[in-house]
């Protein structure tokens, strides 16, 4: 089946069919990986241009190595540097952009929707590289990818999402992708960042920690984002952690097998111990690694490519 | 000035319960029961048939931008699109820059109005600067000409100072007019908080802000006999509120907008900052319940709340959009629409909130066909379906979510103090 998307926006709009699209071509770029040589030209000559209007480390940078390794021209934005400081609005800087002759632009934004505004006023596609509270589509797909990875098909397990879900991106991309792909999901932490409003997007919501982690197939977590809370929505770092923090014993209630997931950057201690982030359960450095797959796909997806054209030889 | 002869349109003035085909006549500037003989020979005829005569509307709530805004809107434009709506009298939010804070600034606006096509009534602010820290100078803004007062968008958020306002306030026979949003639960909120603000990851401004606000005021109201008005009902529990204090005879009214009643939290799903408003849209339960308050006269009038905004403001992110939309043009026939169409009102109750009903919350001399008024007159096809293009309407601002969209109901004729000011889209003055 073709590919018709031009721009990357949301989990929510795709269908389960081109979520296994953009799964299978990361799954070929993936084993680009492993190479010796790890490039491809799949996108010479086309100049993508990261638009990061919001503080990024991982995403930005799994963004540019995808892009090289796609034989891609990057220029990465330094919003610090940018004329957005000066008062130029996100129409006029993107626009100047393209009249620059960029072929994309992967825009990272703090208010929700701004990719989708964007798309409509550029004619070359927009990639979602994080977009305020609302989505954060690649991320998903890495975590989806990394979990079909470790688990196979993910049609009935048990997906716990633990922490800071009201102001998480992550967490909504997730939602729609693993609901999309057929898994039970749980989202689960304080009732003022795990509002019931989420229940209408398909979930369990619980509050009840241990009831949740049982039978668990994957327990992510999420960062606390203090700076996305205006005001307090619990009393203290210390009694978030003595509440929900993923410590030796918590993880325990978890089945033999399960897999400890975390976006990052993690803070240690917080919603996860040391100990947990660093055992065998844990894929969050498999998570990175295939970010760079999955947004090889992406980009070379939204440039144009095929599925059927990634023909990747094993070397 | 020419005596004027409205005949065969269907008259309807709730005020002086007149509902059926007649004649309108008004001789310099007022209306008169019947003419004299010489005056019908000479009289200027303005054949209504398949057309309805209404008092002039009233809207007690609009945003005219000048002082100080006037690349949004001037009172001149915003008078004129008050006259392309059927608009005769309107009610200026004093938040304009500086604020209507000093007797001097009411003077300015004052002057400026006395050059508009319609009447046009200044109101005050409650506290100095709208900052909710000191009193304004109310006797002083009262004896300037303002006939409210209102911190409009910047609730006033102590209950010790908004209790000190109103009594004062009543002093000199002036309502309070209170946007009511408790601000320390709506920080940085966005939309309503509920579903769709969870879905979309935006900010969410829950109505129990405005709730609070409500019953505050409900119970300063009750406490100091004073009259508090509030502002653009949006969720239904204020409704509820509302309805209680009534039925208690609480000396309480309130508004109801015509977005509120057309659209719900659902329309901000692209992000269009062309439904971004303060108080946000709501759900469907708020809706309907803003519409049954109307019904039943828990909620008293519309108001536009008529928010203009140039066109890059709100071509933006939608977090950084300004709140707010323009509405004289359009509130008559989404009204007609809303509410006599879809809700089954009879098209009198209808005219009786959008004209005696809001004339009387501030007890303005507007809202009658009655003999001895003054003459402000609306003339509308209930019939006719046109298409609305903010460019080329008569606002300075083009932010309307009813933009090229198809409208029933279209204005023909405004009359404001025995003159037509507005014809078949042609402004006169």
């Amino acid at each position: 089946m073709p590919w018709h998307r031009k721009h990357l926006l949301t989990i929510e709009e795709l269908k389960r069919s081109e979520i296994e699209q953009i799964l299978a071509t990361a799954g070929a770029f993936r084993r680009i990986l492993d190479r010796k040589v790890k490039k491809v030209p799949a996108l010479r000559g086309k100049t993508i241009v990261n638009l990061f209007l919001e503080p990024s480390t991982r995403t930005r940078i799994s963004f540019e190595m995808a892009a090289k390794l796609l034989s891609a021209d990057v220029i990465s934005f330094d919003a610090a540097a940018s004329s957005t400081t000066k008062g130029e609005t996100l129409r006029d800087t993107a626009q100047n952009i393209q009249a620059l002759h960029a072929d994309m632009i992967v825009l990272r934004h703090a208010a929700s929707g701004s990719p989708l505004y964007l798309s409509k006023v550029l004619g070359i596609p927009v990639v979602n590289a994080g977009d305020g509270a609302h989505e954060h589509p690649t991320q998903a797909l890495l975590d989806v990818f990394t979990m079909r990875e470790k688990l196979g098909d993910l049609k009935g397990r048990k997906v716990v999402i633990l922490g800071d879900i009201l102001f998480s991106r992550v967490a909504r991309s997730n939602i729609h992708a693993l609901t999309k792909l057929g898994a039970d999901v749980t989202i689960v932490g304080p009732s003022t960042l795990v509002p019931h409003w989420f229940e209408s997007l398909g979930v369990r919501v619980s509050h009840n920690l241990r009831e949740a982690l049982a039978d668990a197939d994957v327990v992510m977590l999420l960062r606390i984002q203090h700076e996305r809370q205006g005001v307090s929505h619990f009393p203290s770092i210390g009694e978030y952690t003595s509440m929900f923090g993923l410590n030796y014993t918590r993880a325990s209630w978890v089945k033999p097998g399960a897999i400890i997931m975390h976006p990052g950057p993690i803070n240690r201690g917080v919603e996860i111990d040391s100990d947990i982030a660093d055992s065998d359960r844990s894929v969050i450095l498999q998570q990175v690694t295939n970010g760079i797959a999955v947004r090889m796909a992406v980009l070379y997806l939204c440039a144009g490519g095929q599925p059927e054209a990634v023909t990747v030889p094993v070397t | 000035m020419p005596f004027l002869h409205i005949k065969n349109g269907r008259v309807i003035d709730p005020a002086s319960k007149r509902d059926a085909k007649g004649d309108v006549f008004i001789a310099d500037g007022k209306f008169v029961k019947s003419p004299t003989p010489a005056q019908k020979k000479s009289a200027q005829v303005i054949d209504a048939k398949g057309l309805v005569v209404c008092p002039g509307l009233v809207d007690i709530h609009v945003h005219f931008r000048e002082p100080g805004q006037t690349h949004k809107e001037t009172i001149l434009t915003g008078s004129q699109a008050a006259a392309a709506g059927g608009f005769t009298t309107v009610v200026c939010m004093p938040n304009t820059s500086p604020v209507v804070d000093n007797a001097g600034t009411v003077t300015l606006i004052k002057a400026a109005a006395a050059a508009a096509p319609v009447h046009v009534y200044p109101t005050g602010c409650i506290t100095v600067g709208m900052k909710g820290q000191a009193l304004a100078p109310h006797g002083s803004l009262q004896k300037a000409g303002v006939v409210a007062l209102t911190d409009d968008g910047l609730c006033v958020q102590s209950n010790e100072l908004m209790h000190r306002a109103v009594e004062y306030a009543k002093m000199f026979g002036l309502s309070i007019l209170d946007h009511c949003q408790d601000e320390s639960m709506t920080e940085k909120a966005v939309m309503n908080e509920g579903v769709v603000s969870t879905r979309l990851g935006l900010k969410g401004w829950p109505h129990a802000a405005e709730d609070i606000i409500v019953a505050r005021n409900i119970i300063l109201s009750r406490y100091t006999g004073a009259h508090i008005h509030m502002q653009h009902i949006s969720s239904a529990h204020s409704v509820e509120l509302m309805r209680q204090a009534k039925k208690n005879g609480v000396n309480v009214t309130a508004e109801a907008t015509p977005h509120h009643i057309a659209f719900t939290e659902e329309a901000l799903g692209t992000y269009d900052t062309h439904f971004k408003m303060n108080p946000p849209l709501r759900t469907e339960a708020d809706r309907k319940a803003i519409i049954a308050g109307l019904r039943d006269g828990t909620l008293d009038c519309i108001g536009t709340d008529h928010a203009p905004h140039a066109p890059e403001e709100k071509d933006r992110e939608f977090d950084y959009a300004p709140n707010g939309i323009i509405g004289l043009e359009t509130a008559l026939p989404v009204c007609l629409d809303i509410l006599v169409k879809k809700s089954k009102f009879q098209l009198s109750h209808v005219i009786d909130l959008m004209t005696r009903k809001a004339a009387d919350i501030l007890k303005l001399p507007a809202g009658t066909l009655a003999p001895g008024a003054t003459a402000d007159v609306c003339i509308f096809d209930p019939a006719e379906t046109w298409l609305y293009n903010t460019y080329g309407a008569f606002s300075k601002s083009i932010n309307s979510p009813w933009d090229k969209q198809n409208l029933t109901g279209r204005v023909k004729t405004t009359i404001v103090s025995g003159k037509v000011v507005y014809q078949n889209g042609k402004m006169l003055v």
